[in-house]
């Protein structure tokens, strides 16, 4: 039975292909002058530099973090190109005509058509290929709403006022290791805009794909809904299959004022590494948003992908009735290690969270659930719901949790529910009586497994994350 | 040599469990159309024969044939017995939480459709199917929603069993106690759902410990299976006779024997 899942498990990664795109590279190394460079490429205004300069200052004296259950060789930052863009990007394409056709290929492969008349309806996409945003599509659907939907590069010019009052406001520059350095060398990624009492006419969706060899990927996410808006927005990321180890090191901010509403969706599917974890993406990422009154965040994710997942997307309650949410399905296989959860921190009264997460394992992986939750001493009334289901598909794996309570507010409760629990023989002989090969009798199990969290996903997003869980089950049984 | 005409043939089979000798020496041959019981004493090995035809993981055969419409079943995987037309209502039906029943049953008759070269069925159609066999086996179309077995009572996990029987549409149904924890309208339920799927080309194999689901499916054969063996057949009467004397009569050797083995 083992064996026959293990076999089940050894997918193909159907993302591994390489764009034959020619690229600019900067050259490996961090120091002052890669990151005037990085500013330069993007022509930022001085203060955007400075803001780097000063991260970047405070990266030097900072420490990588060893407290997750994760184990991986020490990374050369030294090693790693910082930068890099396709040439054919280099003077702007004003439009999708102008954009390099083999780059529209590539999201066309991966199954997000850019070209108009194959666009998905409701969805206005983002493309971000390696350090620069490709194109973004709707946007003028979205500006007739008022809504601001473009690379971050383009807003730090368009809208300063906005970026620098929020840039930094929810992930502090110095927040932790991997957040400084992403704040010192970040490239692109989404800016986001929502203004009061608007409700976005679509689902805004970013689509990160790394292809150049060597070269970190750290996009910047910013999504802020003034007052009595919202916005559901999905973000999905893959990377060609290599041997070498690739950084990633995103920072996502959200900003849901009074009575605001941010729905944020990921689907993770960087490349895994082999069976024997060779190669693969190291997914060090920093996600966190501040609820003022009234607002929610809801977070969920489906993570399959990385050899290393480090992720925590966070809620900090801080107005008065405001709701965090966190749905997360992580499944890893071969010797993928993940190390995520979420942080809700109750600062105002009569808040409420709920975190649902749902870990699969498989081979020889390591899969862990690191939470917090914290009732500060304003948190009257608030209330956490806290399940966490583990699910072992052989005997190889690990599965971890670590739910850590801090509650300095009598009047709080918090509730935590924790189950782990095997695809048993007699499901798995069920299945096949009925007719069901083992692979589909597999992913149909923890297909069911993860419905409490699938049902968050907006639809487009539901079929397609039950999918990549399919391929990343085949081959985990025989 | 194996009867052209049978659907199922099993000639002295012999299989083990965890390396306990389970079934010792089994004959059985089934013609297309034919409905025969298996009854007999509790561990005697009638759930191990179910598991052991459908091809179990861990179950094993040490010697003696199965053919299924002279086909070798032994050599087939288990998905590919099922697509061959080979059903077994489990006696203690499992759960798989999260997993609706109408998603189960639609990619089970996929699956089957698919592997006999047959069109898929289309979502619609489908659900019209399903509703029907719920309506059949008295169970509120609502179970179709519910998670594969999730939280189901004891006889409505049997007769959801018997759901995904009219579903499937098997040539070779093998029932292990389905009438087991039934209620006495649930009985009939079952029964009447066996009677409306018996035709000239499906047979079935009825586990039973009572005489009572015999009186309204009518059995062309009872067997009594003792000690991993069948020991006695005959025709329906035979159950009238084990009800009223129970099984020790038939017994050669004391079951002491296999206590201590
Ligand atoms: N996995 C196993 N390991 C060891 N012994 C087993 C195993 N499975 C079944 N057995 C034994 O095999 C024998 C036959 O079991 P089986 O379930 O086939 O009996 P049965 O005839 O169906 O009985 P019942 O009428 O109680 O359902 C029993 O003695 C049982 O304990
Ligand atoms: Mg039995």
């Amino acid at each position: 039975m083992t064996e026959q899942i293990d076999k089940a498990l050894a997918r193909e990664y159907e993302a591994g292909f390489v764009s034959d795109v020619e690229s600019e590279t900067f050259e490996p190394g961090l120091n002052e002058d890669v990151i005037r460079r990085i500013s330069g490429m993007k022509g930022e205004p001085e203060w955007m530099l400075e803001w780097r300069l000063g991260a970047f200052r405070e990266w030097l004296e900072m420490e990588e973090p060893e407290w997750a259950l994760v184990d991986y060789p020490k990374i050369d930052f030294q090693s790693i190109s910082y930068y890099s863009a396709p040439k054919s990007m280099k003077d702007k394409p004003k439009s999708l005509d102008e954009v390099d056709p083999e780059l529209l290929r590539t999201y066309e492969k991966l199954g997000i058509p850019l070209i108009e008349q194959q666009m998905l309806a409701g969805i206005a996409v983002d493309a971000v290929f390696d350090s620069v945003s490709v194109v973004t599509t709707f946007r003028e659907k979205l500006e007739e709403a008022g809504v601001i939907f473009c690379p971050i590069s383009e807003a730090v010019h368009k809208y300063p006022d906005l970026v620098k009052k929020y840039i930094g406001s929810v992930v502090p520059k110095k927040d932790n290791y991997y957040a400084a350095l992403n704040c010192a060398v970040f490239t692109d990624g989404s800016f986001v805009y929502i203004p009061k009492g608007t409700r976005c006419p679509m689902e805004l969706s970013t689509y990160f794909r790394i292809n150049e060899q060597n070269t970190g990927q750290f996009e910047r996410t910013l999504i802020v809904a003034d007052e009595g808006s919202h916005v559901s927005y999905l973000e999905g990321c893959t990377a060609p299959q290599r041997d070498e180890n690739q950084l990633h090191a995103a920072v996502v901010e959200l900003v849901a004022l009074d009575n605001a509403e941010i729905k944020y969706s990921t689907v993770q599917n960087w490349y895994p590494g082999d069976e024997n974890g060779k190669g693969g993406i190291y997914n060090f990422v920093t996600k966190r948003g501040i609820c003022h009154t009234n607002a929610k965040i809801s977070w969920t994710q489906v993570e399959t992908g990385s050899s290393v997942t480090w992720k925590y997307p966070s809620c900090i309650l801080k107005g008065d009735n405001s709701v965090g949410e966190f749905y997360s399905v992580a499944l890893t296989r071969g010797r993928q290690q993940a190390d995520t959860g979420t942080k809700m921190i109750h600062l105002g009264k009569n808040t409420k969270s709920t975190i649902i997460s749902k870990g699969i394992s498989a081979g020889r992986s390591n899969n862990s659930y690191r939470g917090l939750v914290r009732m500060n001493p304003g948190a009257e009334g608030a209330r956490n719901f806290t399940q966490c289901d583990s699910l072992l598909i052989g005997d190889q794996c690990g599965a971890h949790t670590f739910p850590y309570v801090e509650s300095r507010n009598p009047s709080a409760i918090v509730e935590h529910e924790a189950t782990t629990s095997k695809v048993s023989d007699e499901q798995m002989f069920l299945c096949r009586q009925r007719g069901l090969d083992p692979e589909k009798a597999v992913s149909m199990i923890v297909n069911g497994f993860c419905k409490e969290v699938f049902k968050e996903l907006p639809m487009e997003f539901a079929v397609e994350a039950g999918k990549l869980l399919e391929i990343s089950l085949e081959g985990s049984v025989g | 040599m194996s009867n052209t005409n049978s659907l199922l043939t099993i000639k002295d089979l012999h299989a083990s469990v965890e390396e306990k000798q389970i079934i010792k020496g089994l004959d059985l041959d089934i013609k297309p159309g034919e409905v025969h019981a298996i009854m007999g004493p509790n561990g005697a090995g009638k759930s191990t024969l179910g598991y052991v035809l459908s091809g179990r993981d861990g179950y094993s055969v040490e010697s003696g044939s199965v053919t299924l419409g002279g086909e070798d079943l032994l050599e087939m995987e288990t998905e590919d017995r099922a697509r061959a037309g080979l059903f077994l209502a489990f006696q203690y039906p499992v759960e798989i939480p999260g997993v609706s029943n109408l998603e189960f049953l639609k990619a089970s008759v996929d699956a089957q459709r698919e592997a006999r070269g047959e069109d898929a069925i289309t979502s619609a159609d489908f659900l019209k199917e399903a509703k029907a066999a719920c309506k059949q086996v008295n169970l509120p179309v609502a179970f179709l929603k519910r998670g594969v077995n999730e939280g189901f009572s004891g006889g409505e996990k049997k007769r959801n069993e018997l759901m995904q029987m009219l579903l499937l549409k098997p040539k070779l149904c093998i029932l292990d106690e389905t009438d087991s924890g039934l209620d006495i309208d649930a009985l009939q339920v079952v029964a009447e759902g066996v009677n409306s799927q018996r035709s000239a080309d499906r047979s079935f194999i009825v586990v039973t410990h009572y005489q009572r689901l015999l009186d309204y499916i009518k059995p062309d054969f009872v067997h009594v299976l003792s000690d991993g063996k069948i020991v006695k057949s005959g025709d329906a009467s035979l159950a009238l006779e084990l009800e009223a004397q129970g099984y020790a009569w038939l017994q050669k050797e004391p079951t002491e024997d296999e206590l201590e083995g």
